[in-house]
């Protein structure tokens, strides 16, 4: 077979060439991928903070929303989203699907994540949070300015991964669809049948995202290190 | 709205639903018998500390490992037809796709699992004459295996769940079968939302096995 990269140039019928589209299509996985990331870290790190208090209420919360969103598959979170929760609550019927994706992708990571910010907290030494409550700290207080600030460097490599795999994961959402990079794929593969150069490029594009969030995680890991501890050269 | 599940029978169970769960399931084992075996080589080149044998293993799993599932799925359902010259059914080219895809993750963690392995005990094995061969098969090999067997079974858990993505070729599996039925019966919602509650059911099931089975293995060791 021969190349035909001319196919990028070619109108889609729309008035645009199918490189803007893909390129509009490579800001929507981005831009699923940022959104559902802020939903991800904010709930994750709420249920995995939850599931370390000594308040037993709070780790059965934690550990339920966990093995809940841990073992539904993402495409099946999906459509419960997008057509379950509407169709029982009414007045959820008029919000945009991109915002059920957003949840659905969001909560998904969000229970991994709830899982490294457990494990990050669990990895600190028990004296720390004895000697927060004993300087008369609250509970929340030692949370705040004792174990949290540490915790969170700790797990800042398995939230890159995550934050990689949300890129990933962002895929999915062609199944309600949303223009991103697999929907743009199986479209434009449809319509001009040069299935490989679209592919090779989309798969590009989700190279060029991971790797450039992975530098980004790099970046930060270097801002926040504390002098002496957790692997620093300093 | 109200929910109905009036129409449900064991008729609508074993006519659409089942197929796909026959099919998913199946899917999963070949994928994890295949994979793992895949895996085991491509981790074994990794290790081997010979260029020619590290750079395409290393190759292989960081480039499954960086591309979303679902577009590896597509490229196999495009490729496969153009290298073997006639088209594949879905069902097949997923079988492949995931078995080649969850090489790469399997490998990782069997890497992980031999590394984890004190290398004294393979010098000791070429100390008393075996061969590297030997070395792996009597000596690192099964405790590798068992360290890592909990993490083996959480990926296969995550492969099962990862089997609805065939939805992207059309494949029938599980949830393929839910959206079937409530297509027929004209209720998806009560469908989607049962099949919500299934894989969730099966899959928090075998995690509650495994986290069990990692407790055992732990007081033995």
């Amino acid at each position: 077979m021969s190349w035909d990269w001319q196919v990028f140039f070619q109108d889609t019928g729309g008035g645009q060439t199918y490189f803007r589209w893909m390129m509009s299509a490579w800001g929507w996985t981005l831009l699923v991928s940022a959104c559902s990331l802020v939903v991800a870290l904010t709930v994750g790190s709420l249920m995995g903070i939850l599931r370390t208090t000594p308040v037993k209420a709070f780790v059965w919360i934690g550990n339920a929303w966990t093995e809940l969103f841990r073992n539904v598959p993402l495409l099946v979170q999906i459509f419960l989203w997008y057509h379950v929760i509407p169709s029982i609550w009414k007045t959820l019927q008029g919000v945009p699907d991109f915002v059920a994706v957003v949840i659905a992708l969001g909560f998904f990571t969000s229970a991994r994540i709830a899982e490294q910010v457990k494990a990050g907290i669990q990895a600190l030494p028990k004296g720390q949070r004895y000697a927060g409550l004993a300087m008369g700290l609250t509970l929340p207080q030692t949370y705040r300015y004792v174990i949290l600030p540490m915790a969170f460097r700790i797990v800042i490599p398995p939230l890159t991964s995550e934050s990689m795999n949300i890129i990933k994961n962002s895929s999915v959402a062609f199944a309600v669809s949303i223009s991103e990079l697999t929907f743009f794929a199986m479209q434009a593969q449809e319509e001009t049948s040069r299935g490989v150069e679209i592919y090779l490029a989309v798969t590009g594009l989700y190279f060029v995202s991971a790797f450039a969030v992975n530098r980004v995680a790099a970046f930060i890991e270097k801002r926040v290190q504390v002098p002496g501890i957790l692997g620093s050269k300093r | 709205m109200n929910l109905t599940f009036a129409f449900l029978d064991w008729n609508v169970v074993s006519s659409f639903i089942l197929k796909g769960f026959i099919f998913s399931v199946q899917l999963t084992l070949f994928a994890m018998v295949g994979g793992i075996a895949l895996g085991t080589a491509i981790a074994l080149m990794r290790l081997s500390g010979k260029k020619w044998l590290v750079l395409p293993a290393a190759f292989y799993v960081n480039t499954l490992r960086s591309i979303p599932l679902v577009m590896v799925i597509l490229w196999f359902f495009l490729l496969i037809p153009l290298l073997i010259g006639r088209p594949l059914g879905a069902e097949l080219s997923a079988i492949i796709t995931f078995t080649v895809f969850e090489a790469a993750y399997y490998s990782e963690i069997m890497r992980a699992g031999i590394q984890s392995v004190p290398h004294g005990q393979v010098s000791a094995g070429y100390a008393v004459g075996m061969t590297y061969a030997q070395c792996m098969k009597l000596i690192v090999l099964p405790q590798a295996f068992r360290n890592m067997l909990p993490v083996l079974l959480t990926q296969t858990i995550i492969l099962f769940q990862d089997t609805s993505l065939v939805y992207a070729v059309g494949a029938y599996d599980l949830l393929k079968g839910f959206e079937v039925a409530g297509k027929n019966f004209n209720r998806p919602v009560e469908m989607y939302l049962l099949a919500a509650i299934t894989y969730f059911v099966i899959c928090f099931s075998l995690s509650m096995l495994v986290r069990q089975l990692q407790k055992r293995i732990a007081i033995i060791r």
